[in-house]
C-alpha cells in the first residue's frame, strides 16, 4: 500500500500552522513556561497517527500537541489548555506537557521515558479488553537512556504486546548530544530485547508511513512490538527561545545558531489576507533554502515543504487546501483569544 | 565583596570547592558544556574539564546511583537533578542507598555527596517545574535536607554540604535564583548545616519559614509593624533535617504565638512537624493555636492558577492577625 499525500499533508500543515500560532502566543507572553514544539516531527507523527483506528491508544511525551491534533482533538481545547484556561482540554491545570484526551485514548507525560511503560500497559490492556487494537509510544532518543523505557521494551517483547515504539531522534537531549551520551546503536538495543527495529528517515512522511504500516500490521495481528527509529530535526531547537539562548551563550561553538524567524505573526488575527499569509510562509521556506549551515535551516530537514513539493502537481487544489486549513485555524485561534478568560 | 544573584553565589561555591578539592565532581544533565539549564554550573567544564563536570545521559537513577558509588569510593560528587520534579526517577537510589549506607554498614562506609535540585513555584511553569516536596527527604533518616533563602546563605551552605560526610539534598528555590542580589564575600564562608537563623527580631509573634517563602514572610512582618504595631520575630530554618528546633521553640516561648509558612503541601508537610515540636517544647507558653500558611493539597497548578496556590503576604498577614487576636 502507498500513502496518500493529499491526506498526510493537510495533517502536517495544520499541525505546523497551529504550533506556529502557539509559538507566536508564547512570544507574546500569553503562554508561559518552557514550550516544546513538535515542529520538524510532523512527518513522523502524521505517518503514525494517520494509520491509527478507533480504540488505538497513544502515550505521548513532552511534545504531544501534534499527535493529539492529528488524532482529531479539537485545537481550540488544546489552545485553551496552553493558555491556562478552565475551558482547556484538561481545565488549564496541566499545560502543554500534560495533555490528555479520554476520547482518543491519549495520555502525555513530561517525564522523559514515561511513554514507554504507559504504552506497554495500554497494549496489555488492549489485549485483554479490546483485542486488535494497539498502542503507540512516542519519545525522543534521550529517553532511550531511561531505565523504564528499557524495561518496557523487554516486557513488550517477552509478552508479544501490540506496541509500536516510535523514537523521534533529533540527536540532542536539550544541550547534550546523543553521540556523547548514548552508547551503541538504538536499533541494536531493541534487537537485544528481541524487538525488531526499523530505521527510517523521519523527515520523509512516505517512508515513515510505509515503515509504520508494517509495524502496525504486525502489532494488530499479534506479532508483537516494533521499534521505529526515525531521524528528525527540531526546527525550533529544544524549546522556544532556545536557539537564541544558545547563540548568546556559545557564539562560536558547535551550534551555529541564528534563530529561525520562521513564522512570526503568521496567524495573528487581523492583518494580511490568508492567501498572502500562506504565501508568506512559503516565502520563509525560500529564505531558509538559502542558508545551509544550520541543520535547522536546511530545507531538506523540514518535512512540511518537502511533502508539499510533491503536491505542486496540482497547485490549485493545493492552494485551496492550504487556504482552508489556515482559515480554519485563524478562526480557532481568534475565537480562543477573543474569549474573556474564565 | 561582590553583589551576586543566588545562581552566581552557588556557582562561586562550586568553583571554589572544585579548586580546593579535586575529589569534587559535578555531574548531571546539561551541566557540563552548557553550564546547566539555570547556569549554576557555568564555566566549570571550561575550568576543570570534562572529567570533573560530567554531562550525563538523561537518566536520574543512573546519575544518583553512580554518584553514590563515586562517593563511597572516595570522591565528592555533586549531582544536579534538572528540576526537583524529576528526582523521583532517582528516589530509590536516594532512599534505599544514599540514606542508608552509613547505617547499614555501621559506619564502615559513608556517602559524602550532594544532590542539588531547583525546586518550588513562582516561575509560571508546569507542575514538575514548580513543586515543593522537601518533606519526602526531610522524612527520610540518613539524609540532610537544606534549603537556602538568599545568595549569601546559599553559597555558604553549599560549601558545607559539599564538605559534609553524609548525603545532603540541597533544594534551591528557583524563583529567587535571580530575583535579588546580596553581598557575597570572595573569601571562604561556611554556615553550619542544621542551624536556623533569626532573620528579624521581635517579641509578639514568631513567623517560621524557609526558602522563597522568606520574602513574603518578611514582608508580612514589616506590614505587621507598620499597620498593627506588632513586632514579629522571623525564623529562617535553612535546614529542614536535622531540624534546629531549639531556635524556634525558644522564640515561641518568648512570643507565645507561631505561624509557619511554606509552599509545600499542607498535610504531613514540614509545618506539621514544626508545630509538633512547638507543642512538645513550648506548649505551656502558647497563647494561641499555631497556624500554618501552606500550599494546598493539590499538584501545583499551571501558571494561570499558580498564584492562587502560593502563600502570599496577604495570607501570612491574615494568619498572623488571627493568631494575635486569639
Ligand atoms: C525524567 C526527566 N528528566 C529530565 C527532564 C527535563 N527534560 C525535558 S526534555 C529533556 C530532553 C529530552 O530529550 P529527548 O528524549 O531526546 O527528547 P527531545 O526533547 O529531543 O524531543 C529533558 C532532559 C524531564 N522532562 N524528565
Amino acid at each position: 500500500m502507498a500513502p496518500d499525500l493529499w491526506t498526510l499533508y493537510p495533517l502536517m500543515l495544520r499541525s505546523r500552522l497551529f504550533e506556529q500560532a502557539i509559538a507566536d502566543l508564547w512570544r507574546d507572553g500569553l503562554i508561559s513556561g518552557e514550550m516544546h514544539l513538535g515542529t520538524g516531527e510532523e512527518a513522523i507523527i502524521a505517518g503514525v497517527v494517520s494509520q491509527l483506528q478507533d480504540g488505538d491508544a497513544m502515550a505521548l511525551d513532552h511534545r504531544g500537541t501534534a499527535a493529539l491534533l492529528m488524532r482529531g482533538v479539537d485545537p481550540g481545547l488544546i489552545l485553551r489548555e496552553l493558555l491556562g484556561r478552565a475551558t482547556g482540554l484538561c481545565g488549564g491545570v496541566g499545560g502543554h506537557m500534560h495533555l490528555f484526551s479520554r476520547d482518543h485514548l491519549a495520555a502525555s507525560s513530561g517525564i522523559v521515558g514515561a511513554s514507554g511503560p504507559a504504552a506497554t500497559g495500554f497494549a496489555l490492556a488492549a489485549q485483554a479488553l479490546r483485542p486488535g487494537t494497539i498502542a503507540i509510544a512516542f519519545f525522543g532518543e534521550g529517553a532511550m537512556n531511561q531505565g523504564m523505557l528499557m524495561e518496557s521494551l523487554n516486557l513488550a517483547s517477552v509478552w508479544a504486546l501490540p506496541v509500536v515504539f516510535v523514537c523521534k531522534d533529533d540527536g540532542w537531549a536539550i544541550t547534550t548530544q546523543s553521540a556523547s551520551a548514548t552508547g551503541g546503536s538504538l536499533s541494536d538495543r531493541a534487537h537485544g530485547f528481541g524487538v525488531p527495529a526499523v530505521e527510517v528517515d523521519g523527515r520523509d512522511v512516505s517512508k515513515v508511513w510505509s515503515a509504520v504500516h508494517s509495524a502496525i500490521e504486525r502489532a494488530r495481528s499479534g506479532g508483537g512490538p516494533t521499534f521505529l527509529h526515525a531521524q528528525c530535526v527540531h526546527l525550533e531547537g529544544h524549546f522556544m527561545g532556545f536557539q537564541l539562548l544558545r547563540s548568546v551563550r556559545d557564539p562560536l561553538g558547535q551550534v551555529p545558531a541564528i534563530a529561525l524567524p520562521l513564522t512570526q505573526s503568521f496567524l495573528r488575527p487581523g492583518g494580511a489576507p490568508l492567501r498572502e499569509r500562506v504565501a508568506g510562509l512559503m516565502h520563509v521556506a525560500g529564505v531558509m533554502r538559502a542558508t545551509q549551515h544550520d541543520p535547522r535551516q536546511d530545507l531538506a530537514n523540514d518535512p512540511v515543504p518537502r511533502v508539499r513539493q510533491a503536491l505542486l502537481v496540482d497547485p490549485e487544489r493545493l492552494l485551496a487546501l492550504e487556504d482552508r486549513i489556515a482559515g480554519e485555524l485563524v478562526e480557532i485561534v481568534a475565537s480562543a483569544l477573543g474569549e474573556v478568560s474564565p | 565583596m561582590a553583589k551576586m544573584t543566588m545562581v552566581q553565589a552557588l556557582n562561586l561555591a562550586l568553583t571554589q570547592e572544585m579548586a580546593e578539592d579535586d575529589r569534587v565532581i559535578v555531574l548531571g544533565e546539561d551541566v557540563g558544556r552548557d553550564g546547566g539549564v539555570f547556569r549554576v554550573t557555568d564555566g566549570l567544564f571550561e575550568t576543570y574539564g570534562e572529567s570533573r563536570a560530567l554531562d550525563t545521559p538523561l537518566g536520574e537513577a543512573g546519575i544518583v546511583g553512580m554518584a553514590i558509588g563515586m562517593a563511597i569510593y572516595g570522591l565528592r560528587p555533586v549531582a544536579e537533578i534538572q528540576f526537583s520534579g524529576f528526582i523521583y526517577q532517582a528516589f530509590h537510589q536516594i532512599e534505599q542507598h544514599a540514606a542508608r549506607i552509613r547505617w547499614r554498614s555501621r559506619g564502615r562506609f559513608n556517602v559524602p555527596m550532594v544532590i542539588r535540585a531547583p525546586f518550588a513555584a513562582g516561575v509560571r511553569a508546569l507542575e514538575h517545574h514548580s513543586e515543593s516536596r522537601e518533606a519526602y527527604f526531610a522524612h527520610t533518616p540518613g539524609l540532610k535536607m537544606v534549603i537556602p533563602s538568599g545568595p549569601r546563605n546559599a553559597r555558604a551552605l553549599l560549601v558545607s554540604a559539599i564538605r559534609d560526610p553524609d548525603p545532603v539534598v540541597f533544594f534551591e528555590p528557583k524563583s529567587i535564583y535571580r530575583a535579588f542580589r546580596e553581598e557575597v564575600p570572595e573569601d571562604e564562608e561556611v554556615m553550619e548545616i542544621g542551624k536556623s537563623v533569626i532573620a528579624r527580631e521581635g517579641q509578639d509573634l514568631t513567623l517560621i519559614s524557609y526558602g522563597a517563602m522568606m520574602r513574603p514572610t518578611l514582608a508580612a512582618a514589616d506590614r505587621l509593624t507598620e499597620e498593627d504595631g506588632v513586632q514579629a520575630e522571623v525564623i529562617d530554618l535553612l535546614t529542614l533535617s536535622p531540624l534546629d528546633d531549639t531556635l524556634f521553640t525558644t522564640s515561641v516561648r518568648k512570643t507565645g504565638r507561631a505561624v509557619i509558612v511554606h509552599e509545600a503541601h499542607r498535610s504531613f508537610g514540614p509545618g506539621a512537624e514544626i508545630a509538633s515540636r512547638i507543642m512538645e517544647r513550648s506548649f505551656w507558653t502558647l497563647e494561641a493555636p499555631i497556624k500554618r500558611v501552606t500550599g494546598y493539597d493539590v499538584v501545583v497548578p499551571f501558571f494561570a492558577r499558580e498564584q492562587a496556590y502560593l502563600p502570599d503576604v496577604e495570607r501570612v498577614l491574615s494568619a498572623a492577625r488571627e493568631t494575635l487576636r486569639a
